[in-house]
């Protein structure tokens, strides 16, 4: 009660202030809580009369014809697998790049360069879509092309699941790789420059600067990225699966994550339930992770907690 | 990029070891090498809208067009109606919504940066609990098209991008940057709190609205998402979203022929997808140069807050 009071002071004080967070309060609210009480269909048997309140409560029925289905535990590795090995290699290549470019000297190179590896950056997935026509599609893409004017015969790319994996972890890197440079290299120039010139002058060789000076400073931004991946580690890109993909239904068993299949249910067979009973399983395994890997980083190093 | 990366000047007057000089051609080499893989579907892009159809039936994609063909361009231009829709579309789209997404973002900022605001941390949380735990695709889609009837209406669009914590969070560190004592003495002078941030903040601000604005209009710009959830009239699909149309749908392809008078069969149905590709990407191309630095600015410090 005494806490009502409070705010009611505080609100009546502060008038215009609340006025100005009210419609950012009321967006949040309205497009974000309001429709997490739909999660309940998650434990209901969803009938398109009844709604998210009139349907009947199933318990866990949603959650067991998921995963008795197989289709759970296959879009759960396959959406875990793309995230640790797009975590990895995208990060890696900005490391290595952001190192690199910091060390070129010749401006314009630097320039001209940085510039184009950060252009993917500005592109809607759409036009990766179409980039990925152009250079794999069977009868007109560039690859077949080369391996045509090379006498070899054309390469089928959408028979082969196998490779699609590498495919969409090249098409991640190369779209984020510049967008992560620019973090890295905000944190190996953000440090003392005198730091650098000194060991230099104390003879520290190119790789000994690299492992004593740029390493120690993108550790903490190395963790930070890490920690908000691992907050996602069941939610896949569904704009870059989507786009890359396709509809391609003999490379499901490769490349379908959580948010690609879940999309798919909505739209084809509308099975409400189990589709948010997949949604809710993602979206809580996401909670319970990042809360724990958050208490477990604040216990080591509190610095490096996100919150 | 160039402002944050003066590199480390002081080194270049040491002598290179021949160690060193090897991390130097491979550095030249690697980064080199990147720039050319991000440039090259770019320019197939362009050289596929540039050749002629029969040739690319032939012989595929290439870099350059080896027959050179304006014919994709003329079609569109020819009967521009459903390019010039979907550009009127996106440009209202986007205009709209990063002037609303502007606003609110600047509004919420500065009350969550001022430090005599009580509840800031609770609101914070409030908004920062929500890059948590949300009810994904299928509780959202229920509610924006049964609850709130936001079925092919722009808004379904404009709404979703309006505010997000990471352009909330960087924005906040501009408002840090405000003296307090500019908005105490403008309280002495008399001035209300709307007054305030009007006419105070909102001018400081320019820097920080300039990087945030550009965050919102490129993802207005892009979203192709939201239309395909919710946009089924033609007359009201986004660029991105039509070009990815014209991309899977043979109808798609076979409207704009049939407004620009040619039959299906004769559509260069190749060259034509990479000219709608330049069509509705070249506004980003054309911006590019002059808008990098605010990107790599807003990213340094949405990084630095992590």
């Amino acid at each position: 009660m005494k806490y009502l009071k409070n705010f009611g002071a505080e609100f009546r004080k502060n008038k215009p202030l609340f006025s100005m967070i009210a419609p950012a309060f009321i967006l949040t609210l309205v497009l974000s809580y309001i429709p997490m009480v739909g999660l309940i269909l998650a434990f209901k048997e969803w009938n398109f009369a009844g709604g998210v309140f009139g349907s009947k409560w199933n318990g866990l029925a949603n959650f067991r014809f998921l995963f008795a289905s197989g289709k759970g535990w296959l879009i759960t590795r396959n959406t875990i697998l793309y995230n640790l090995l797009n975590l990895v290699t995208s990060q890696a290549l900005a490391i290595v790049l952001s190192i690199f470019i910091t060390e070129i000297r010749a401006k314009y190179f630097k320039k001209i360069t940085q510039s184009l590896i950060f252009l993917p950056y500005f592109i809607s997935w759409v036009l990766v879509g179409i980039f990925v026509f152009a250079i794999f599609n069977y009868e007109t893409g560039m690859l077949n092309n080369l391996r045509a004017s090379f006498g070899k015969e054309p390469y089928n790319i959408y028979q082969v699941p196998g490779i699609w994996p590498f495919l969409i972890c090249a098409f991640n890197s190369w779209k984020w790789s510049g967008y992560n440079s620019v973090i890295y290299i905000a944190a190996i120039t953000g440090v003392d420059q005198e730091i650098y010139e000194a060991a230099a002058i104390d003879g520290a060789n190119i790789f000994q600067r690299i492992r004593h000076i740029m390493l120690p400073c993108i550790r903490p931004t190395v963790v930070t990225m890490l920690l908000l991946q691992i907050g996602r580690i069941l939610r896949g890109d569904f704009e870059m699966f989507y786009q890359i993909v396709g509809s391609n239904g003999q490379l499901y068993d490769m490349t379908d994550v959580i948010d690609t299949y879940v999309f798919r249910s909505l739209t084809t067979s509308s099975n409400i339930g189990m589709t948010t009973a997949a949604a809710f399983y993602q979206s809580a395994v996401c909670f319970i992770v990042i809360i724990v890997v958050n208490a477990i980083v604040k216990k080591i190093d509190a610095d490096y907690a996100l919150f | 990029m160039a402002a944050n990366t003066s590199g480390f000047e002081g080194a270049s007057k040491i002598k290179n070891s021949p160690s060193s000089m090897i991390f130097y051609i491979i550095a030249y080499i690697v980064v080199a090498f990147m720039a050319i893989v991000c440039l090259v579907p770019f320019l197939i892009m362009v050289s596929g809208s540039f050749t002629a159809e029969k040739y690319i039936t032939f012989h595929g994609f290439n870099i350059y067009p080896v027959e050179f063909s304006t014919s994709a361009y003329q079609i569109i231009f020819k009967n521009p109606a459903t390019v010039a829709k979907a550009y009127g579309v996106s440009i209202y789209v986007t205009l709209l919504g990063t002037f609303l997404g502007l606003m609110i973002t600047a509004a919420t900022s500065y009350v969550l940066g001022r430090k005599d605001f009580k509840y800031r941390n609770k609101f914070s949380f409030f908004f920062y609990f929500t890059t948590l735990f949300n009810g994904g695709l299928v509780c959202t889609y229920i509610f924006f098209v049964r609850y709130l009837h936001l079925s092919n209406s722009l808004w379904a669009i404009i709404l979703p991008g309006m505010f997000s914590v990471f352009n909330m969070l960087i924005m906040r560190t501009f408002v840090v940057g405000i003296p307090t004592a500019l908005i105490e003495s403008a309280k002495i002078d008399g001035a209300g709190e709307y007054r305030i941030f009007f006419s105070i903040i909102l001018p400081l601000l320019k820097p920080g609205l300039a990087t945030i604005g550009l965050f919102l209009a490129l993802a207005y710009w892009n979203n192709w998402y939201n239309a395909m959830l919710f946009i089924t009239d033609t007359d009201k699909f986004p660029l991105q979203y039509m070009l990815y149309n014209t991309l899977q749908k043979a109808e798609a392809m076979s409207r704009i022929a049939a407004q620009a008078g040619i039959v299906v069969a004769d559509v260069p149905s190749n060259s034509l997808k990479m000219a709608m590709a330049v069509v509705a990407t070249g506004p980003i191309l054309i911006v590019y140069p002059f808008v990098q630095k605010y990107f790599v600015a807003g990213i340094t410090i949405g990084s630095v807050k992590g």
